[in-house]
């Protein structure tokens, strides 16, 4: 019933669960989502698979869900990966231009792309994304596209995205082992900033926090482009983890406490009060401690919002955060995390939601969709550069194949 | 580091003078072990309280200790008897401590001789001037919870004596072989390991490598600073040597899967290679040890070796201090008579491990006293401060283990670490904040 090529699929394997958001392309170009399905993810931790027999059931309940909602079938997926192997630096490649007229033409930028990604990496490791940030020619510095202009010396800035080759390609292994192409895999933070901010955000300047269950992932764009990116391999699990811990409860009921009655400040009106837990049968077991409760909480989110925080004060980015901090993914929901967030950044912050994208507004407005939406909205992005030539993120498009074992070249 | 060296390197192999101790039983054949391999122009002594283990070692310069009490018949697994020995022999032992740089002791804690006199050469070696070394086994777990006890006790002493003592625990031997390991096979390993790790620290000070590291930096690292190490060697071959060593080490039960790193204020690091060694491969190990015990004072030392052809081997020594000792002599002498048992520190001890809020697991340090608040508590207690150590030995509070913090869900999990701190383990457990 549809043009399977219009069809765009974003597949993330999360730790608490797995989404395959499903977009389309009308003939305007214009995106809209069509299905979203999703199921609880039992083999992931910290956002890297470790069962992968739980793993694949899982991803292929999300897939088939996603297929009712939205009528098609789906063939092929752009990938969501993360984990705390991956890290991000920038990097500077140098390219000489040697056509006569000094003209410089799509090879010279493939080229100068291509020595920019050239890092001195250790070899298991693979670089997922080389986005460009700006190019300069002959020292002119901030120049968007130096294809057809004049100069005898292309330079790029990139940022570089890499991650271990081996724990990427278990992700891809799960997904082909259900008869699915993988189109892409793409950083999870990059995917979820892709979907909460707009053009104005990303021009002044913004870092996206995606606090997911298992990590806990930051971009930061500063003129437009991603000056900088990070995994803290810490989340939501480790809350329910600690609250499991410091009030002697079992993993199921801290997390059940930590929907019910988490947040991140220490409310007022809380302090002395408890909440009966009931056993099994509805009789009362035993009190638990808002207090204790929200002090675990607190220390946690602050803890991880610090580390981040610190982490741009060291690459000095501070300055450049403009637009304020957008927090996403399932930790968005904790109640107070956007005052603890302004505390700890000194700056605005406010709660992601996808935007510029039709369709299923509800799937849109939820903050732990980002990174499938990001996923579909970056295979548009894809799709479209395909389609014209040039685009924001050409260049990194790496064949899926290279990555798996038996067909490198 | 590299082009200059400073005087004590410079001059290594004509005046720095090293000296090895065996004590006890495995002490003593350990040392043997590493005379079979002897690195450099090495003095090793084996003292112990049984003349008949005497006889039987191969290494020709050997003491017996407390030969006058004891008769040659050992200490009967009493380190009292051990201590007591060495006390008696004090001069004797002077006399051979005198004019050494760096003095290591080998022994095998959880008996008599080797417990009860290594704290005691440790204290004379020290007081000689030499930086002082201890390289000890911990029992197997069959051997009983008494022998561990002791073993503990010894080696806590120990620490407060030695500069830095390197400790193997046996039990973790038992990961490294396979099952069907013979009794003396099991054994001839633990020696060769201890034998490694002397042989390791003995490299790097003594041969001038590419970067070195020589006995000052060594000094600099531990001396006073009554360190508790743990090491691991590895050695790999092929283009993936560096890679394969990395992980060798890192899943080292030695080290606990590398989880001793994370806590480590110190490290050493000895690469040792052949001319093929590259740049890339030191700078791949070093990072990834960065990356474990970020925060750590590194120290980094790297040598070639013609016979290591298209080997590599590395030797990784994990410190954590646990006390600054007074450097002056004077204050070290009374400092060390009430390390052991004053009262406060035992309390010190309680609240301590009441509060989990330490995250490293070194011991507190004692509470300073003045020479005069020590003098008062020794005569308060009726006690002088001479013979009293021997009594006390047995009455010293051992530590009580500090609560394990589970990390329940992340148990299996590799680590989340950040700056050595792991972030598996609860923030408000860290930060040491109580839960009233």
């Amino acid at each position: 019933m549809f043009d399977s090529a219009n069809i765009i699929v974003g597949l993330e394997i999360g730790t608490s669960k797995v989404c395959a958001a499903v977009g389309e392309l009308n003939e305007n170009g214009a995106l809209s989502v069509i299905g979203i399905g999703q199921s609880k993810s039992r083999g992931v931790r910290k956002g890297e698979i470790t069962d992968a027999t739980a793993a694949e059931e899982d991803i292929r309940n999300a897939i088939v869900e996603a297929e009712q909602m939205a009528d098609v079938e789906i063939r092929s997926v752009y990938l969501g990966v993360t984990g705390s192997h991956m890290r991000g630096f920038n990097n500077h490649g140098v390219h000489p231009v040697v056509s006569a007229d000094r003209e410089i033409n799509e090879d010279d930028v493939q080229d100068v792309v291509r020595n920019a990604k050239a890092v001195n990496l250790p070899a298991e490791n693979y670089v997922v994304h080389a986005i460009r940030q700006h190019f300069t020619i002959d020292g002119q510095r901030g120049i968007q596209n130096p294809v057809g202009m004049l100069g005898a010396r292309v330079e790029i800035d990139v940022h570089v995205v890499h991650g271990n080759l081996n724990r990427i390609r278990n992700s891809i292994r799960t997904v082909k082992g259900l008869q699915l192409e993988v189109e892409e895999v793409v950083f999870g933070g990059l995917a979820s900033s892709l979907a909460v901010l707009n053009n104005t955000q990303k021009e002044l300047g913004a870092l996206v926090i995606d606090f997911g269950a298992g990590t806990t992932e930051y971009v930061v764009y500063s003129n437009g482009v991603v000056k900088h990116t990070g995994v803290l391999a810490v989340g939501g699990d480790h809350i329910s983890n600690d609250l499991a811990y410091g009030l002697k409860l079992p993993l199921g009921r801290a997390e059940q406490l930590k929907l019910e009655h988490g947040g991140a400040s220490m409310d007022e009106a809380l302090r002395g009060k408890s909440i009966a837990l009931t056993n099994e049968v509805g009789l009362p077991a035993r009190n638990v401690n808002c207090d204790h409760l929200r002090r675990i909480m607190s220390l946690r989110i602050e803890e991880t919002l610090q580390l981040i925080d610190q982490d741009l004060a060291r690459q000095g980015l501070h300055e450049y955060l403009r637009a304020g901090v957008i927090i996403c993914g399932g930790g968005a929901r904790i109640p107070g995390i956007q005052d603890m967030a302004e505390r700890v950044f000194q700056m605005p912050v406010m709660l992601g939601q996808a935007c510029s994208i039709n369709g299923l507004s509800d799937a849109l407005k939820q903050a732990e969709f980002a990174t499938t939406i990001g996923l579909v909205k970056f295979g548009s992005l894809q799709h479209k550069s395909k389609a014209g030539k040039g685009g924001l993120l050409t260049g990194i498009k790496e064949t899926i194949g290279s990555l798996m074992p038996g067909r490198r070249g | 580091m590299s082009a200059f060296q400073s005087d004590a390197g410079g001059f290594a192999s004509k005046t720095l003078s090293i000296r090895v101790f065996g004590v006890g039983g495995a002490g003593g054949n350990a040392v043997t072990r590493l005379l079979l391999n002897p690195p450099g122009d090495a003095k090793l002594t084996v003292l112990n309280t049984d003349s008949q283990a005497l006889a039987a070692c191969p290494v020709p310069d050997k003491h017996s200790l407390g030969a006058a009490d004891m008769r040659g018949l050992g200490a009967g697994g009493d380190p009292g008897m051990g201590q007591a020995a060495a006390e008696s022999d004090e001069e004797r032992l002077k006399e051979m401590c005198a004019g050494a740089d760096l003095i290591f002791i080998v022994a095998g804690l959880g008996g008599g001789t080797g417990t009860g006199a290594s704290p005691v050469l440790a204290r004379i070696a020290r007081e000689a001037g030499a930086l002082v070394l201890a390289v000890v086994t911990l029992p197997f777990d069959c051997e009983g919870s008494r022998r561990r006890k002791q073993a503990l006790l010894g080696l806590e002493h120990l620490k407060a004596e030695a500069d830095g003592v390197i400790c193997l625990p046996n039990q973790k031997v038992f990961k490294l072989i396979d099952e069907n390991t013979s009794l003396v096979d099991t054994f001839e390993f633990t020696n060769e390991l201890i034998a490694d790790g002397v042989r390791g620290i003995w490299r790097l000070v003594t041969q001038t490598g590419l970067i070195n590291i020589d006995f000052a930096d060594l000094r600099s690292a531990l001396k006073g600073r009554h360190a508790e190490s743990f090491f691991a060697t590895a050695e790999a071959t092929g283009p993936q040597r560096a890679k394969e060593i990395i992980e060798k080490i890192m899943s080292s039960p030695l080290l606990e899967g590398g989880e001793m790193l994370t806590g480590a204020q110190s490290v050493l690091v000895s690469i040792m290679g052949g001319s093929d060694l590259s740049m890339a491969e030191v700078n791949r190990i070093m990072e990834q040890v960065n990356r474990h015990a970020e925060g750590a004072h590194l120290i980094l030392g790297a040598a070639i070796d013609a016979h290591y052809n298209q080997r590599l081997s590395v030797t990784l020594v994990a410190s954590r201090f646990q006390v600054e000792a007074p450097e002056s002599p004077g204050t070290i002498e009374s400092h060390r008579s009430v390390a052991a048992d004053a009262p406060e520190m035992e309390t010190h001890f309680l609240k301590r491990n009441e509060s989990v809020q330490h995250t490293q697991r070194f011991v507190a340090p004692p509470p300073e006293l003045s020479a005069e608040k020590t003098q008062e508590l020794l005569q308060a207690r009726g006690m002088t401060g001479g013979g009293r150590r021997r009594k006390s030995a047995n009455s010293f509070q051992q530590q009580l283990p500090l609560e394990i913090v589970s990390k329940g869900r992340f148990e299996k999990s590799e680590p989340t670490l950040h700056k050595g701190e792991d972030l598996d383990v609860p923030t408000y457990i860290r930060r040491g904040i109580l839960l009233n």
